[in-house]
């Protein structure tokens, strides 16, 4: 089988953020890490691969440092990387990236592609199924367990609350992967060693912007979210937080 | 002719999923604010029933949308319906609850009629003319207004818990029902559901529970869960936690709270390093009490919290824990 991976790269999970002038988005002096979900997309990739052959290929979209993540992805045996390589590709909403990844992979033919269920910045949950609208595949998201069969896939989705779901479906496919589908692989030595000698093609902007158009929505205001909530915060050396915590729990809470 | 806000409520095996009253309370809510006119569908098989139930909250009409293939679920067929309703109704706006269900259709809906969807929000506001959705971004982090650029049909999806479903108005008389049959083709519906099925069995009911401790990623190592165990213990409540560590094979999979989990209100939930991601807090952020440790200041689920500690919970639990053991022991 051949799979797509999308990879996102995102700010690290505790990272503190701070707005730019414009209010309108992060400042980039952040440290990144992979989108959680899409570490577990390529993981799937990788051990679909070790089952039944076949080709993984990774692709971002982001200025030169999301190249990372294709650089971990090729270490931990991705065979080729694409990278959309520009900042407007952050900017894009999720139609429009979409296109841009569909315009940046219109001649190759896989026979799956994954995404991470949604990113950790914007949290569209939405990149995925607009690809696979574009390309007019079936797809199937929020994916727990993936199975090839004679006529295509068999596919557990998770639904709310506990509930899943068997989904038959013939391929192409996009599913959008969850994360805990698997067990995460660490790179190895030589796995780091092989990445620096394995193919990675650069798209740039306008090689892929007759495709995209403009933006159908925008982020007008980013800010700090205000409290609901009157939070009181108990502070001083560990003892005292104790002391101040137990008498919350009895006096406030009372469950002593 | 008054703009219309179209609410599609959401059902499964008949019933219709509480979260639809929450969208209706919203459309209720957007409506009254820019004097447009509020109609409410429902798709299914065979949902007229659940149209009626509808109808009686105040809404200026009910649709129900059937087609033999709109049952079971698929993502193939419900966008394929509801793209010929909508095109045939020109809503200005279309909103539904943020549910599994409706993140696996709404994007290839909104994408099949050249539109987009405004995911995941808790709440609109109106900026002169014009209407601008309020989302979370970066986890929780922070908060974004986003606007539509592009024409209508305008799709939004509201999270779960984003407005009350109790307050739903409700209508003196009932509005009318509309039955509209949608055809869709037989190649149309590539995907083959089978039946939705539970896991085993719950071992342990969190809902029960008066008082939950919940670690997440900042408890870091497996032993150190024994430690947020005895502190359950000496509270008299159950261990949860979140996604990361059931994830991880830390705890079962059924002491996971959130939208892949368990939905609880305990009287105290106490929560030891769990940043609070958009799909934990959905499943806590009723508890009568949340008390959080986390050494990050900025972790979002201090938005939330009645009581905040900023630090290190290897400092704090320890001797919380002979504390709680030294009052219980004196009462």
């Amino acid at each position: 089988m051949k799979i797509l991976v999308c990879m996102k790269q995102v700010p690290q999970k505790d990272a503190p953020l701070k707005l730019n002038d414009s209010g309108t988005w992060i400042r980039e002096d952040v440290s990144y890490e992979v989108n959680e979900p899409d570490a577990y997309a390529l993981e799937e990739a990788l051990r679909q691969k070790e089952k039944h052959s076949g080709e993984v290929v990774v692709i971002t979209a982001g200025p030169a440092r999301a190249q990372q993540v294709l650089r971990e992805a090729l270490a931990k045996g991705a065979d080729r990387a694409i990278h959309l390589e520009d900042n407007a590709f952050v900017g894009l909403d999720a139609f429009n990236l979409a296109r841009a990844l569909a315009a940046a992979i219109k001649d190759e033919k896989f026979d799956l592609i994954f995404t991470g269920l949604q990113s950790d910045d914007y949290g569209y949950a939405q990149t995925g199924v607009v690809l696979a609208e574009l390309l007019g595949w079936p797809h199937a998201t929020i994916i727990m367990q993936i199975e090839k069969n004679n006529t295509g896939i068999k596919v557990k989705r998770e639904l709310e609350a506990g509930y899943f779901q068997f989904v038959d479906m013939p391929l192409p496919a996009v599913l959008t992967i969850q994360s805990g589908i698997n067990k995460l692989r660490y790179a190895t030595l030589i796995g780091i060693k092989q990445a620096k000698n394995k193919p990675l093609r650069k798209v740039a902007l306008a090689d892929v912007q007759s495709a995209i158009g403009s933006n159908l929505q925008k982020i007008e205001r980013l800010y700090i979210p205000q409290k609901s909530k009157n939070t009181e915060f108990l502070d001083g050396p560990p003892a005292e937080i104790v002391k101040k915590l137990v008498d919350k729990l009895r006096n406030e809470v009372r469950v002593l | 002719m008054p703009e219309t806000i179209l609410v599609v409520v959401e059902q499964r095996e008949g019933k219709l999923n509480r979260v639809s009253w929450e969208t209706l309370t919203a459309g209720q809510a957007i409506a009254a604010e820019m004097s447009w006119t509020l109609e409410a569908a429902v798709a299914g098989g065979a949902v007229e029933n659940l149209a009626n139930e509808v109808a009686g909250k105040k809404v200026a009409k009910v649709y129900a949308i059937q087609s033999p293939k709109l049952d079971p679920y698929t993502a193939d067929a419900f966008a394929t319906g509801l793209k010929q309703f909508i095109t045939s109704r020109q809503p200005r706006l279309v909103l539904m609850p943020h549910t599994y269900q409706v993140r696996d259709f709404v994007p290839k809906l909104a994408t099949t009629m050249g539109r987009t969807a405004i995911t995941d929000c808790v709440g609109y506001k109106k900026d002169g003319a014009k209407l601008l959705f309020t989302r979370q971004m970066f986890q929780g982090k922070l908060a974004a207004d986003v606007s539509f650029t592009s024409d209508a049909p305008w799709f939004v999806t509201f999270q779960n818990g984003a407005f009350r479903g109790d307050k739903v108005e409700t209508a003196s008389s009932p509005a009318p029902v509309e039955t509209v049959n949608v055809d869709i083709p037989d190649n149309a519906v590539r995907n083959k559901p089978q039946e939705v099925f539970k896991e085993a069995r719950q071992a342990v009911d969190l809902t029960q529970a008066e008082v939950i401790v919940a670690v997440g990623r900042g408890i870091k190592e497996q032993k150190n869960i024994d430690l947020a165990k005895q502190l359950a213990e000496a509270l008299g409540g159950e261990i949860a936690a979140s996604r990361p560590i059931c994830d991880s094979g830390w705890l079962p999979m059924d002491r996971q709270i959130g939208s892949s989990g368990q939905t609880v209100a305990p009287k105290l939930y106490l929560a030891l390093g769990i940043s609070g991601a958009i799909q934990h807090i959905v499943g806590m952020k009723g508890s009568r009490a949340i008390i959080a440790v986390n050494k990050d200041s900025e972790a979002p689920i201090f938005e939330i919290a009645d009581y905040a500690v900023v630090g290190n919970l290897f400092d704090i639990v320890p001797p919380l824990i002979e504390e709680v053991k030294k009052v219980k022991a004196g009462t």
